[in-house]
């Protein structure tokens, strides 16, 4: 067993100096949003200046507030905000305050950080739509929502941030909604969020009832003498709202609608942060979950299952964008596996889920530098050798795809690989089992991204007759850059000197050092290895061989695989159908028993009442013969009595 | 004379006032009728009276009277007001307040 060292229970400083400031964090973009939603058409001149300009305002806080953080003790790096008392009930009482930890730090950077690279490269994405403007606002107020969510000091708080991201995906995706489709698609992603929402409410509802708080110190304090079922209970239930959000299986089959939206929303909200929100929600939750190992395993087990359901799709997909999405959803899929392992897996979670953010976020961005240029097609068997044409997004785009596949020395190979790693080390059969999946997704994740790579950019050229590709402007090739950079140089910094381990070290645990049951040179060896064989046999399907233009018939798997190996179909017989029914019953047996029931009453008394009606006939010798038989009657009564 | 006998004459023209009341079309008739009914009533209290030996049954008597005047001034102006509108004043012809 790994020996646990418990995190040194380090006393949240009161946030004075630029920590004082962290409010400004969420208020900044939260402004923007407000002066471009509510300023309406007066602010369109100068929407999109004012909505990049919050962000990297916010970006130049977090920067300053972690040199700051870097400048002091480990153990000194907790600083807490209290804003005001929320919920004064009695002797329950919920602040609205803030938490800037090493871990909420490193979200701050990357929200605000790759958030304001991809408001500039929106600038110049939407320059020809009409509603730019409102465009920036959703951005802004996801970025608001989303920053609240990783600085809440309470579940309750940060529900509330969960909620505000949930609403700005829905509007985002959702932003060319008179496009049917696209509405649909909007809908679906906020129903299967809905789902997991309900996972957070009752996870902090169980919390509230055990531990009479909702404030991480006040659940993390009892979760150290809480029983197991409790725990379990609460990890659970925490999961699944991290399943709906981070789009893990059984609720992944939103994603890929989600590409509805435009590119800068897939690169942002559906790469790069939101869908990441599960994976910090677990790892926030740590001491719940170190106490709970059977929720431990659901979460390595659900990662493991999305990271090869997520790239078994990626192989399949024709449409970049899904292609990247089912990318997207394989490789939270590790960061769930490296969470759910536990004190060794959570530093690796966070390192991965950096990583991912840039290179992912740089290559939607690639994927919609190519669409800016070719018509918005996302078809792959129609694009083929744009190498030439577009440079400046072939190689940032390149360099993104190295680092996902994990070739050394880019960020993706320091990342994945310490997740497999990770998950190798334990006894019996589950470091073979989840290491093995770790490692065959490894190679299926080049083999797919490889052929995303080359039948996007190399081979012949299969576009369509009216398309003239062309390199996109500087205000867009600009963050690809810097993206690029990232995504190359990322893992370098922080991979070999350990430094993001060691500065999370306070927040998620330390660990023992911990032996694989493969040596770790084997395993990066065996790794290595996977990857060459997919990226040769991407090479050897794509490149050596045309790529038709029309999708052919494709094996079962294939077919299966295009079709989201069936979620959707699983989806609608398990729960659209029965749902069907069940309103369609509901709907019948309103109709005829109840309002049967009101009708029939009515009726009855109508139809009675219109027999007695015909006793008034109008003529008075027969009102007078029944009152006189009624007399007669009343006197023979009387008689009768008295007889 | 046995006052049984008095009370012998007012049930028979009860009966007979009943009777126009229900047998006869004519409103004057009917109306005639009912004030038969009512005096047979009279005659009814003023021979129980007799034979109790006090005064009530007249003192109703007198009451019935005041009541019957007054019921024959609103009576009496409702059928000529009937029968200038109609042209009529049998009372199976006023049937219009009915279902």
């Amino acid at each position: 067993m790994p020996t646990i060292l418990a995190a040194e229970t380090t006393q949240a400083a009161d946030a004075t100096g630029v920590f004082a400031l962290s409010w400004l964090l969420i208020a900044l973009p939260l402004l923007g949003a407000a002066v471009l939603l509510l300023g309406g058409r007066r602010t369109d001149k100068f929407g999109h200046l004012l909505g990049t300009a919050m962000p990297f305002a916010a970006f130049v806080i977090g920067v300053v507030q972690f040199v700051a953080m870097l400048g002091r003790d480990p153990e000194n790096r907790t600083f807490s905000q209290h804003l005001y008392t929320w919920l004064p009930v009695g002797s329950f009482q919920v602040d609205a305050g803030l938490l800037v930890d090493q871990l909420s730090m490193c979200f701050v950077l990357l929200i605000t950080g790759v958030g304001t690279l991809i408001h500039i490269y929106s600038i110049g994405y939407m320059e020809h739509d009409p509603d730019r403007r409102r465009f920036f606002g959703y951005l802004n107020l996801f970025i608001a929502a989303m920053l609240l969510l990783v600085l809440a000091d309470s579940y309750l708080l940060l529900y509330v941030g969960w909620e505000g991201v949930g609403l700005a995906s829905y509007l985002l995706i959702g932003f060319w909604s008179y496009v049917p489709e696209y509405a649909a698609a909007a809908k679906k992603a906020f129903v299967a969020n809905r789902v997991g929402d309900f996972g957070l409410s009752i996870a902090i509802m169980i919390m509230f009832a055990q531990f009479g708080s909702v404030s991480f110190d006040g659940v993390f304090a009892g979760a150290d003498g809480a029983s197991e079922g409790a725990l379990t209970a609460i990890g659970l239930m925490l999961l699944l709202a991290a399943c709906g959000k981070s789009a893990q299986f059984p609720l992944q089959s939103w994603l890929g609608d989600a590409m509805a939206g435009p590119t800068p929303v897939s690169a942002l909200i559906h790469a790069a942060t939101m869908v990441t929100a599960g994976v910090y929600l677990i790892v926030r939750s740590a001491p719940v979950f170190n106490g709970a190992p059977d929720a431990q395993l659901v979460v390595v087990i659900v990662g493991a299952i999305t990271l090869i359901f997520g790239a078994i799709v990626g192989t399949a997909k024709d449409d970049i964008k899904k292609a990247l999405a089912a990318s997207t959803m394989s490789q939270i899929g590790y960061m769930m596996l490296a969470a759910g392992l536990g004190p060794i897996g959570y530093a690796f979670a966070i390192f991965h889920l950096l990583t991912h953010g840039f290179f992912k976020a740089g290559m939607f961005l690639g994927a919609g530098s190519v669409m800016h240029g070719m018509n918005n097609q996302v078809e792959m068997r129609r694009f083929g050798g744009i190498s030439s044409v577009m440079k400046i997004t072939w190689i940032t785009f390149g360099l993104g795809w190295l680092a996902i596949i994990g070739v050394p020395p880019f960020s993706g190979f320091w990342s994945k690989d310490k997740i497999i790693e990770a998950a190798f080390v334990g006894e019996g059969w589950r470091p073979w089992v989840f290491g093995g999946a770790a490692l065959i997704g490894a190679g299926v994740t080049a083999f797919y991204m490889t052929r995303l790579f080359l039948m996007t950019f190399h081979g012949e050229r299969r576009w369509t007759d009216d398309v003239h590709p062309h390199e996109s402007p500087k205000i867009m090739t600009i963050p690809l850059m810097v993206l690029a950079i990232g995504s190359a140089a990322l893992g370098l910094i922080l991979g070999p000197t350990n430094a993001l381990v060691h500065w999370l070290e306070p927040v998620t645990g330390a660990h023992g050092e911990e032996a694989p049951v493969l040596s770790v040179p084997v395993l990066t060896g065996l790794t290595l290895l996977l990857i060459a064989v997919g990226v040769a046999w991407a090479y050897s399907l794509y490149v050596r061989q045309p790529v038709p233009e029309v999708a052919p018939a494709g094996s079962v798997l294939t077919r299966a695989a295009r079709r989201d190996l069936y979620q959707d179909a699983v989806n609608e017989s398990l729960l659209m159908r029965p749902g069907q029914y069940l309103t369609r019953f509901l709907v019948w047996f309103d109709n005829r028993v109840v309002d049967g029931a009101v009708n029939g009453l009515a009726a009855l008394l109508g139809g009675t009442s219109g027999r007695f009606r015909r006793l008034q006939t109008g003529f008075v010798r027969s009102y007078a013969l029944s009152m006189f038989l009624g007399a007669a009657l009343l006197v023979g009564a009387m008689l009768l009595v008295r007889l | 004379m046995n006052p049984m006998n008095y009370v012998y004459l007012s049930a028979l023209l009860f009966s007979i006032g009943a009777a126009g009341v229900l047998l006869r079309r004519n409103a004057i008739v009917v109306f005639m009728c009912v004030e038969l009914m009512l005096n047979a009533t009279n005659l009814a209290f003023v021979a129980f009276a007799r034979m109790q030996g006090n005064l009530d049954g007249q003192v109703i008597a007198f009451f019935v009277m005041v009541v019957a005047a007054a019921e024959v001034v609103i009576g009496l102006a409702i059928i000529v007001t009937i029968f200038r509108t109609r042209r009529s004043a049998s009372v199976d012809s006023a049937n219009l307040l009915k279902y």
